[in-house]
């Protein structure tokens, strides 16, 4: 698997055997170093509705791969939106399309976040990006 | 002190639950089911199972009795005139959905209809989309800061225009009574039909239809100890005349030819279709082992452990409750924390709470907040429920703080 070095980071980060303290001390600290959004990024039409925090997205084709930007008001949301980043960021939309978050999130021991009850609104995001990709002029 | 409930053992779920790791502080969504249960559905199935009001042998002259025996049951526990004035639905919410399309003829552009901030979005959206349909006034009476409904406002509010009141008995966001006698009283007064919403009222303590003097009453079995599916519509004999049929299938009818009909009067008439006959038996065992209870021992179980939860959290720097919660539940939000990274780590420790609107979107917009945390009782938790739920809150707070 060609992992993009961030990814390979969050792997060796979350693969450690931890308790959940450590666990929810270590997303949060992933989710500080998300790069903020302008306030004018986050507008209606960026915020990824069907979370119980607020989440905005934002994305761009830039040459092959795409660039997506996210954040969230809560702070474990936003490690959540950083690890999904750090593995999506760069892809192709068919390679995007193809790749299966479930198991990413499995492998980072966070499997429990896209389970259907949840509504933490990571599957709501994951929609939101196949609705950009899906809908750049090609 | 710490307060045990001698009806813990009586539902098998909460030793289940907790060899998992789990604390269910949820039962305002849905309650744990008690033994007697989960015999009348096993048994129901196990003895043969068979539709109901239709066939002449002799499993579906069983389930037939079984059923009915269910609607008397019912029509005692919310002390109805009848067992005619039951009628079977899937839950409170197509309860509400019912009377919404099914007195949808008495309404007419202009006329108003009555509801209240806290309402749940099942007592809300039908009576909205109600509304919409026949160009009619929605008002919304205010909540005071404790979480009542403001009876001074409703004074004004309603009046000669008002054709139906739509209130909850108790909130599901803010655990208070609500003031529905003086308020069906004042509906009265001005000839409007008069709805109670008793999802989590009907769950505390016993309740008397005659003595609220509602035309209707809605309650759901999930809540109340019962198997999901069912829910309860009480209509006075007089109201439930006035509502006509909503859906039309198998036995609501008396006598149809290709291009009409004539339809049963209640409540089979607003019973098409194949109902959940195995809920509905063990709706009426949930009711009977309520029934076999220490009501004033339950009451003050109830009330010394929701005492325990509220002091808890009102113990904790930076905890707000939300309004002045009376009974069975509170919902609180930390300064500085969000709702959503509580839920997480408390989620993580195996507490099972509800986070999020809590089906109340407006009333939630109304205070100021994107969410709120929710614990919630039933009879049979325990002071061991809170110190765990207390434990995990200080390490959740310690962690995000």
């Amino acid at each position: 698997m060609n992992l993009p070095s961030a990814a390979h980071a969050a792997l060796a980060a979350f693969s450690e055997p931890m308790s959940w303290e450590q666990r929810a001390r270590l997303l949060m600290s992933w989710g500080e170093q998300l790069a903020p959004l302008a306030d004018e990024e986050r507008t209606e039409g960026t915020r990824v509705t069907g979370c119980e925090s607020q989440v905005w997205l934002v994305g761009a084709q830039q040459g092959d791969g795409w660039q997506f930007r996210a954040s969230s008001d809560a702070r474990l949301i936003r490690g959540l939106l950083a690890l999904l980043l750090v593995r999506v960021n760069g892809l192709a939309a068919d390679d995007l399309k193809q790749l299966d978050l479930a198991d990413w999130f499995a492998q980072l021991g966070l499997a429990r976040h896209l389970s259907p009850s949840r509504s933490n609104g990571l599957q709501a995001v994951l929609t939101r990006m196949a609705e950009l990709t899906a809908n750049a002029p090609r | 002190m710490l307060i045990h409930s001698p009806w813990r053992s009586d539902f098998p779920a909460l030793a289940a639950l907790a060899a998992e790791g789990q604390t269910y502080l949820d039962s305002a969504a849905t309650s744990q089911k008690p033994q007697a249960v989960i015999d009348a559905l096993l048994g129901y199935y196990s003895a043969g199972a068979a539709n109901v009001h239709r066939a002449q042998h002799l499993p579906g002259e069983r389930a037939t009795r079984a059923f009915e025996a269910t609607r008397g049951t019912a029509a005692r526990w919310l002390n109805a005139a009848s067992s005619e004035e039951i009628v079977f639905t899937r839950g409170a919410t197509e309860a509400l959905n019912l009377l919404a399309y099914g007195l949808e003829e008495h309404f007419h552009s202009g006329d108003e209809i009555v509801i209240s901030a806290l309402e749940h979005h099942a007592n809300l959206l039908p009576w909205q989309q109600l509304a919409q349909r026949r160009d009619l006034a929605l008002i919304v009476l205010p909540v005071t800061a404790e979480g009542r409904i403001d009876l001074a406002a409703a004074e004004h509010v309603i009046g000669p225009r008002t054709r139906l009141l739509a209130v909850s008995q108790l909130s599901n966001v803010l655990g208070t009574w609500q003031p529905v006698c003086e308020l069906v009283a004042m509906a009265k007064a001005h000839s409007a039909i008069t709805v109670i919403d008793g999802a989590q009222g009907v769950v505390h303590g016993r309740h008397d239809v005659q003595q609220l003097a509602c035309d209707f009453y809605v309650c759901s079995s999930h809540k109340l100890y019962g198997p999901d599916g069912v829910g309860v519509l009480y209509g006075r004999a007089a109201a439930l005349e006035r509502v006509l049929p909503w859906q039309f299938g198998g036995e609501m009818l008396l006598q149809t030819d290709y291009y009409t009909a004539k339809f049963r009067p209640a409540p089979l008439g607003f019973e098409a279709g194949t109902p959940a006959v195995s809920s509905v038996i063990a709706l009426g065992a949930t009711l009977d082992y309520l029934a076999s209870l220490d009501a004033h021992a339950v009451l003050a179980h109830e009330t010394a452990l929701h005492q325990e939860l509220v002091a808890g959290l009102k113990a904790r720097a930076g905890v707000r409750l939300l309004g002045e919660p009376d009974i069975a539940l509170a919902s609180f939000v930390v300064e500085d924390v969000h709702s959503a990274d509580l839920a997480h780590l408390l989620t993580e420790q195996g507490i099972a709470v509800r986070a999020g609107h809590h089906c109340a979107m407006p009333l939630l917009r109304g205070l100021g907040l994107p969410g709120a945390i929710r614990a919630s009782l039933g009879l049979y938790n325990d002071s061991s429920d809170l110190q765990r739920f207390f434990a995990a809150l200080d390490q959740a707070l310690e962690i995000l703080q």
